[in-house]
């Protein structure tokens, strides 16, 4: 397989695509524009591929849940303020238990803030960010080629469980070239049960979100809260690096990570024993992984470009078991690794 | 070895093009790569920047602290870049628009005259490639004729005269320094 030279935004899209995403539909905005372009030159390439644009972001989602009904394999992106208006779309989709991709990347906020990269929608992503007991599994790619990967898993796990699956990376990611391989996708297990075809032989089927009645409403709840244990259960995916003999962990996740990456190589050439914990599925939160590391290392630095989000798992995970500091740079700021450095060797000095 | 370069200049002079071609090249090369380009309200006439990383071990951050290696197309550019240049590294200067030059010592400055020579050629729009030629040369991250074959690639669909053109300018921009 040849090695091809693309920019995050499409290699999203060609990964989708790849994936067997027939239905696409998005709403403009900076800095995930290349996705939706790239989605209009390709969809109609493929047989049954449809790509919209649609009048706004709350339309393309409620597009996209109309689409996965009929068991389409569905994808929206969009980048910060956008994706705040899909939040309706994406609780009923979790109520609904209706699968589809929805890619965040992130820019800069609150509000419409500014276009550059950021990591400030940690809490909305892994929180659920709609209304109602739901949550939603979230990917935090690094690299080109995990965008790639993540992308066609997502709508995997999102078949699997019936559920929203979102991609979480930020301007930086989405405007980076890097060379990418594009793995050959896995066949679609999806029983046709959960389509609806429209009129015909058999039962007819009904899909809501709306169920009036509390104690069958409860019942659905838990019936929602068990699915999301066993993907607490089974699904955490994490990166240790260079955690072998470290003697201090940074944890960060995306964007951060790399920057990470380039500020252990500095520690480590002046004799630093630092190593990297990258969460790669931000929910679930890879918490034992983490805690197990505490075993051996006892001083953490979370480091994220918003002001402290990720830093509430950290502390979850790791409050009482380690010390815990933080570095973060939000707005749309993206640090050199020389700063990180600055920053890691202040408190490597300190610690203990 | 991870080698970092900045190439800055304004939109529509082709500093994009020039940092993509490194990239796309150095990974044809079978280099690890990566290429970080500044967006934002970049429009023709403003500024556009990019970021190339190649390595021969995986890239971990595609953000440059301290490029090793800057190439300015115009003179904001210089301003903007010039302090953050690791000590000891380079800068490759458009001296046909750019009449400042860097105040630091320790770095090498090449200014060459790339606009100028690309105008003889007859087309301006060559004046990246001109550069290259003096960018390749200096720097050999790797050879002439690699760097030549992806760049033909890149422009797969343009017309002959266009590939004739980048050839020629790439060789006068080689040629315009020694060693």
């Amino acid at each position: 397989m040849n090695k091809i030279l693309m920019s995050g935004n499409n290699i999203i899209a060609e990964a989708a695509i790849r994936a067997g995403c027939r239905f696409y539909a998005g709403y403009p905005i900076t800095p995930q524009n290349e996705l939706t372009e790239y989605m209009a030159e390709h969809m109609r390439n493929v047989p049954g591929g449809v790509f919209i644009q649609s009048e706004s972001e709350i339309a393309a989602i409620h597009m996209i849940i109309g689409a996965s009904a009929t068991g389409t394999r569905v994808m929206t992106s969009s980048s910060s303020p956008g994706i705040s208006l899909k939040q309706e779309g994406i609780s009923s989709m979790a109520a609904c238990e209706l699968p589809g991709v929805i890619v965040n990347i992130m820019r800069g906020g609150p509000g419409l803030g500014n276009i550059r990269p950021a990591q400030g929608d940690y809490f909305q992503a892994t929180r659920g960010g709609g209304h109602g007991d739901y949550r939603t599994i979230v990917y935090g790619p690094a690299t080109c080629q995990e965008l790639a990967d993540l992308t066609m898993d997502a709508f995997d796990l999102a078949d699997k469980y019936r559920t929203p699956v979102m991609i979480l990376a930020d301007g930086m990611m989405g405007q980076m070239m890097e060379p990418v391989i594009f793995k050959k996708p896995k066949p679609r297990k999806y029983s046709e049960k959960f389509m609806l075809k429209g009129a015909g032989a058999g039962k007819s089927k009904f899909i809501r979100g709306l169920i009036l009645d509390a104690i069958e409403m409860e019942e659905h709840n838990w019936k929602l809260e068990r699915k999301y244990k066993i993907i607490v259960d089974n699904e955490t995916l994490h990166e240790e690096h260079r955690t072998d003999d470290a003697e201090f962990v940074i944890v960060a996740y995306g964007t951060a990570a790399r920057i990470a990456k380039g500020a252990i190589k500095r520690l480590r050439d002046n004799g630093m024993k630092v190593g990297l914990f990258r969460p790669i599925t931000l929910w679930p939160f890879p918490e034992l992984k983490l805690r197990a590391l505490s075993g051996k290392v006892k001083n953490f630095l979370v480091f994220e470009m918003s002001t402290g989000q990720m830093l509430e798992d950290v502390r979850l995970t790791l409050q009482g078991y380690a010390n815990i500091e933080f570095h973060g740079r939000p707005g749309g700021v993206v640090p050199t690794p020389a700063e990180l450095a600055n920053v890691i060797a202040r408190h490597y000095d300190k610690k203990d | 070895m991870l080698i970092k370069t900045i190439f800055s200049g304004f939109g529509g002079q082709g500093v994009l093009m020039m940092g993509f071609s490194l990239a796309q090249s150095a990974m044809n090369k079978g280099y690890q790569v990566t290429y970080l380009p500044a967006y934002g309200a970049e429009v023709r006439g403003g500024t556009a920047n990019c970021t190339i990383a190649v390595g021969d071990e995986e890239i971990a951050s595609p953000v440059a602290s301290e490029p090793d290696y800057l190439v300015v197309m115009n003179s904001p550019s210089l301003t903007t870049f010039q302090n953050k240049i690791i000590s000891g590294g380079t800068i490759f200067l458009n001296s046909s628009i750019i009449e400042a030059r860097p105040s630091r010592k320790d770095v090498r400055v090449y200014a060459i005259p790339c606009g100028d020579i690309a105008q003889e050629l007859g087309n301006i729009r060559a004046a990246n490639i001109v550069m290259m030629g003096t960018f390749i040369k200096i720097t050999k991250i790797l050879p002439a004729e690699d760097y030549l074959k992806s760049i033909e690639t890149i422009m797969g669909g343009k017309k002959k005269s266009v590939t004739e053109i980048n050839r020629k300018a790439f060789a006068i921009g080689f040629d315009f320094v020694k060693n």
